[in-house]
């Protein structure tokens, strides 16, 4: 039987966790792209616009994500797509991605204040212009805590999908530890690698939050 | 796009979907009291504990709050047996479940018991209670009155989450959607019935959790 030391094990690991954080990054981004979207048809002067995003949200949130894994990776291949599993991994994870970082936004952008709104209104700047230069540069600072604490569930969300056939950290974790047997030390240097990872940004987002507690300044 | 939708299977299958969400929902009932019950020492460690505790107590809700559940699972249910906790795929995903939410309603709680004012501590000490009654009496219940949106949202969370024990073979409604898929493949069809099962618990614990609190925080009620 080959013997696999602690530095083999690890060294796999790590060659696997670059694509945790490729598939993070993505799904952040693109997260934040449908999400700001989101956002925008979620205050939107139109009620259908503000009854979709709601909907949207409201099942996103309420689903769990390893079901929204599942269908993406079954629904998509109903369409005659052949659906790789990176596909379906990516696309669930930036559909749920933009569900909660919309919601989040939305909260910052309802702090500011609806004095904003009609002064911008009164200096006839068209919605737009007010959310370009008026609401969002001061909803933005509020956002930044609860949206780099939120790239946390972003990574762990990516453990799930594993469970689809995307390999990347977890995945790795079960590949090593069916090869090694040794599933207290592998699954524990995989929690460590994404304790890694994960907590700088949990850290910091706590550090922002009471830098730019601006949201509770007035209570 | 040619696919026949197919939902005939639900007369045959309905059994284990039943027994699916029984165990799900039997997985969220002993997390989630057991895990709030958890939280709420830790937090109270926290908050007003021994000092020597604290850093323990800190690192457990570190560790758990910046990795992935699924991990926690793996390593209670494959990597705890080699230091001789050998556990039942239930078992381990009610541990799981309970180690998960405990420490992440104790930041929660601990949110609450620091936005106490200071008065309450002094008031409870001014009549003669000891720290521990005055946080039993006096802190407990208005702190957890004030984060409970807050804590039943995370008590949903965690059962949405619930749907990943599946991968350790715990019977759950995911686990029934997949034994469905394997042997009708009907995968769409059944990941979309349990979906809306999921989406339907959801709804229904946020309704049952908002009535849990107006019968513990009656005053809330009347307000």
């Amino acid at each position: 039987m080959i013997e696999f030391t602690t530095w083999d094990i690890l060294r796999n690991l790590l060659l696997a966790a670059r694509w945790t954080v490729v598939l993070s990054l993505v799904s952040f981004v693109g997260g934040g792209i449908v999400g700001l979207v989101l956002l925008f048809l979620r205050i939107s002067k139109r009620k259908s616009a503000r009854a979709f995003a709601k909907y949207y949200i409201e099942l996103f949130q309420g689903t769990p994500l390893l079901m929204q894994l599942f269908i993406a990776f079954f629904g998509l291949g109903l369409f005659g797509i052949d659906v790789p599993a990176w596909l379906a991994a990516g696309l669930a994870l930036i559909l749920w991605t933009a569900a909660f970082l919309g919601e989040i936004w939305r909260g910052c952008v309802e702090a500011i204040g609806k004095g904003q709104w009609e002064a911008s209104a009164s200096l006839g700047m068209g919605r737009l212009q007010q959310m370009r230069f008026v609401i969002l540069p001061q909803a933005m600072r509020i956002a930044v805590p609860p949206t780099v604490g939120f790239s946390v569930q972003v990574i762990k969300g990516t453990a799930l999908t594993s469970i689809i056939g995307f390999v990347e950290l977890s995945k790795a974790g079960t590949v090593v530890t069916n090869a090694t047997f040794q599933p207290f030390t592998v699954y524990g240097l995989v929690a460590l690698i994404y304790f890694a990872l994960c907590w700088p940004l949990s850290k910091s987002s706590q550090i922002l939050e009471r830098k730019l507690n601006v949201a509770h300044r007035n209570h | 796009m040619n696919y026949q939708f197919d939902f005939g299977w639900l007369f045959e299958y309905y059994p284990q979907i039943v027994k699916g969400i029984a165990i799900t929902i039997e997985l969220i009932a002993v997390g989630g009291v057991a895990g709030i019950s958890l939280g709420i020492v830790c937090a109270w460690v926290r908050a007003l504990g021994p000092a020597w505790l604290k850093p323990v107590v800190a690192a457990y809700v570190e560790l758990i709050r910046n990795t992935p559940f699924l991990i926690q699972l793996f390593f209670i249910f494959f990597g705890l047996p080699s230091l001789g906790l050998q556990l039942g795929e239930l078992q381990a995903a009610n541990l799981a479940m309970v180690v998960n939410l405990g420490a992440y309603s104790s930041e929660i709680i601990r949110a609450g018991i620091q936005a106490t004012p200071r008065g309450q501590f002094e008031a409870g000490a001014s009549l003669a209670m000891s720290p521990f009654e005055t946080f039993r009496h006096v802190v407990l219940v208005p702190s957890l009155e004030r984060i409970w949106p807050a804590l039943s949202s995370q008590v949903v969370i965690v059962m949405l989450g619930s749907a990943v024990v599946s991968q350790i073979a715990a019977e759950d409604l995911t686990f029934a959607a997949n034994f469905i898929q394997s042997r009708t493949f009907r995968a769409f069809e059944a990941y979309i019935v349990s979906t809306a099962v999921y989406l339907l618990l959801a709804i229904l614990l946020r309704q049952l959790l908002a009535m849990v609190g107006w019968a513990i925080f009656p005053k809330r009620a009347a307000r």
